[in-house]
């Protein structure tokens, strides 16, 4: 499996999903030992989306690790930078920088800062944390390279909690006013924010939705949206190789995933966003992950 | 007017000004007008032709901002964004991170204010080479009133890390500065005027990111000047001159980084300083001459700039007089500064209202 230089693929092999399966999975063990190592720090964002950031990482984006600032690269920008560990975690695993680096997450003089710093790290295409600004960034990109003649793509990672921002609307109207086919959101919707709204009369720990119906909000602005399970390699395949034969309008993939995804006693709680990682949270975490 | 508080031997010499402070600045031959906006526009044709890496980007007006030249010269490089501008700055980040050099327009108003955290977050932190230009910059910006009046935009560019803030005080300064904006390679903001203003300069002006420009010699008094005030602080000091007040003039276009050593050298002539700036005086440019007095050499001084007040509609003569930025503001201002140098007292804000 790779996504070296110039090569565009479709469709996902039952080896090839084996494998990100498994990829997947120690991105999630390298974001719990990350938060546990620092003491706390956001959780349930970096294991819902570790799927998709795996599948556009080791299938779907035209890249080299050795050249990160090669011009024909495609460009991501990950918009919802709080959940950056999953990310580092990422990167780590496809060669950009030793795994042991992931170890100095979050320290003073760290390349790997909370949320993304792209003057740290060369292998990040842009500054984020401060929320629903990666959009803009991505439109910028994608203006870019039709200004330049170019091919490559960019891809820019959404949370569902910071499409509150009206700045994502703004930069999803100047998208679709442009039709950029070349640009590619994929949202990671977990369903969950840092607090959001409670549900009147429910227990706490049932919440709104960040963003209802997203797939019609997306389509009424003009642009193809893919309702798709997010935690599922061909299924998020699938969507990027429909994106990628969409002309004419940018395509994003409405990803539903899980907050906390993959232990059991994170899963759906709101409290997990950011929080304490104790040695015996760890320990089960890392157990429920097969690590 | 000869007891010059830290002066060396050299202080008060006419006409042979050197140094820290460069040659006194070519002035033109004939007297014209023209608006720094209008400028603006013409230079960034003329660049759009030279160099290909630059494109535009307009939130919806570009027929005040006068970035229409660029949209009808090259339609294929400029970019409207709408009445948008948070996404503006994040889409230049976007453009300049691919190699080109995005001009992000709109008014100042909207410039520093409703993108300030995409500008910081985007821009500013990630050193990106964008251009960020607020056109309607100052009191005088067609009667608009306080929301489109923007004078805090000095102080908000000014205080984040890695920015470049130029305020060109004609528009043979603004022409070169759109130039020289364009091989930065970092991010800028540049803050021009929507109505006319004499030229200030003639033949030969060269204007160069940091360089001091003095305008006039002299050793009573340091009226040190930014942007759209400078013809304003020229004809302060011809009131000066006719009272026997020699008073140096100093522009210092580039508001950050500050020319440092200009501003000590200026204050070491002369001994007394006046500030003056179509600004808040609240963190613009004499606040940023202020800081480095204070540390480098405490110097009498008082500064002329809006005070802490909001700005309203108006005619542009009656708004500069009841908001104290006229000429004879500035020469009041220096006067007031020699008094307390004479009697060694520390200035009184009030005497000077």
């Amino acid at each position: 499996m790779n996504s070296s230089p110039g090569n565009r693929r479709t469709g996902l092999s039952a080896d090839e999903t084996a494998q990100l399966v498994e990829l997947a999975g120690r991105v999630r063990r390298h974001v719990l030992r990350c938060v546990h190592a620092v003491g706390s720090g956001h959780v349930g964002g970096p294991l819902s989306v570790a799927d998709i950031l795996v599948v556009l990482y080791f299938r779907e984006l035209r890249l080299d690790p050795a050249r990160p600032r090669w011009e024909d690269r495609d460009r991501l920008v990950f918009s919802k930078g709080h959940a950056a560990a999953a990310l580092y975690a990422t990167l780590a695993e496809r060669g950009y920088f030793p795994v042991n680096e992931l170890t100095t997450f979050d320290e003073i003089g760290s390349r790997l800062q909370a949320h993304p710093d792209m003057t740290a790290l060369p292998a990040l295409d842009m500054s984020t944390g401060s929320l629903g600004q990666g959009l803009s960034v991505g439109v910028g990109m994608a203006l870019a390279a039709r200004t330049l003649g170019a091919d490559w793509r960019t891809y820019v990672v959404l949370g569902d909690g910071e499409s509150q921002e009206g700045q994502v609307w703004e930069a999803s109207f100047v998208a679709a006013r442009y039709g950029l086919d070349n640009l590619c959101a994929i949202l990671d919707w977990n369903g969950l924010q840092q607090y959001g709204w409670r549900r009147a009369g429910r227990p706490v720990t049932e919440r709104m939705n960040p963003i209802e119906n997203p797939v019609a909000r997306w389509e009424s602005i003009g642009w193809r949206a893919i309702e798709l399970d997010g935690h599922d390699p061909r299924a998020l395949a699938a969507g990027l190789d429909e994106a990628r034969a969409t002309a004419g309008r940018p395509t994003i993939l409405v990803a539903r995933t899980v907050k906390g995804k993959g232990v059991s006693f994170m899963e759906g709680d709101y409290r997990w966003h950011a929080g304490q990682v104790t040695n015996d949270d760890l320990r089960r975490a890392l157990a429920e992950l097969g690590g | 007017m000869t007891a010059r508080m830290g002066s060396t031997g050299s202080t008060g010499s006419t006409g042979s000004a050197g140094g820290t402070l460069g040659g006194l600045a070519p002035r033109p031959a004939v007297a014209s007008e023209q608006a720094t906006r209008i400028a603006f526009g013409e230079a960034l044709v003329e660049l759009g032709r030279l160099d290909q890496r630059v494109v535009v980007l307009d939130g919806d007006l570009a027929n005040s901002t006068k970035v229409d030249g660029f949209a009808d010269a090259f339609p294929e490089r400029f970019f409207e964004m709408g009445v948008a501008e948070q996404n503006m700055i994040g889409v230049a980040a976007g453009l300049a991170s691919a190699g080109l050099v995005p001009f992000a327009t709109t008014f100042a108003a909207f410039a520093a204010f409703r993108d300030l955290d995409q500008v910081r977050l985007v821009v500013a932190q990630t050193k990106l080479h964008v251009v960020i230009v607020g056109a309607y910059a100052g009191l005088l910006a067609g009667r608009p009133g306080k929301s489109h009046v923007c004078l805090e935009d000095l102080a908000l560019m000014r205080a984040l890390p890695n920015m470049t803030v130029i305020a060109p005080g004609d528009a043979v300064e603004a022409r070169q500065a759109v130039f020289r904006a364009a091989e930065h390679g970092g991010p800028i903001y540049l803050r021009l005027a929507r109505d006319a203003g004499p030229v200030l300069f003639g033949d030969g002006y060269r204007f160069r990111i940091g360089d001091p420009v003095l305008l006039r010699d002299g050793g009573d008094v340091a009226l040190l000047t930014t942007g759209l005030q400078t013809p304003r602080t020229l004809a302060a000091a011809d009131l000066l001159a006719a009272e026997g007040i020699d008073a140096l003039v100093l522009h210092l276009p580039t508001v950050k980084p500050l020319n440092e050593a200009a501003v000590v050298e200026a204050a070491r002539r002369t001994g007394a300083v006046v500030t003056t700036e179509d600004h808040s005086i609240i963190g613009g440019f004499g606040s940023a001459v202020a800081e480095v007095l204070g540390e480098r050499l405490p110097t009498r001084m008082r500064r002329v700039g809006t005070r802490d007040v909001w700005a309203e509609s108006g005619p542009d003569d009656a708004l500069l007089e009841k908001y104290a930025l006229t000429p004879r503001h500035v020469a009041d201002a220096a006067r007031a500064v020699l008094r307390d140098r004479a009697s060694g007292r520390a200035g009184h804000q009030e005497e000077t209202a």
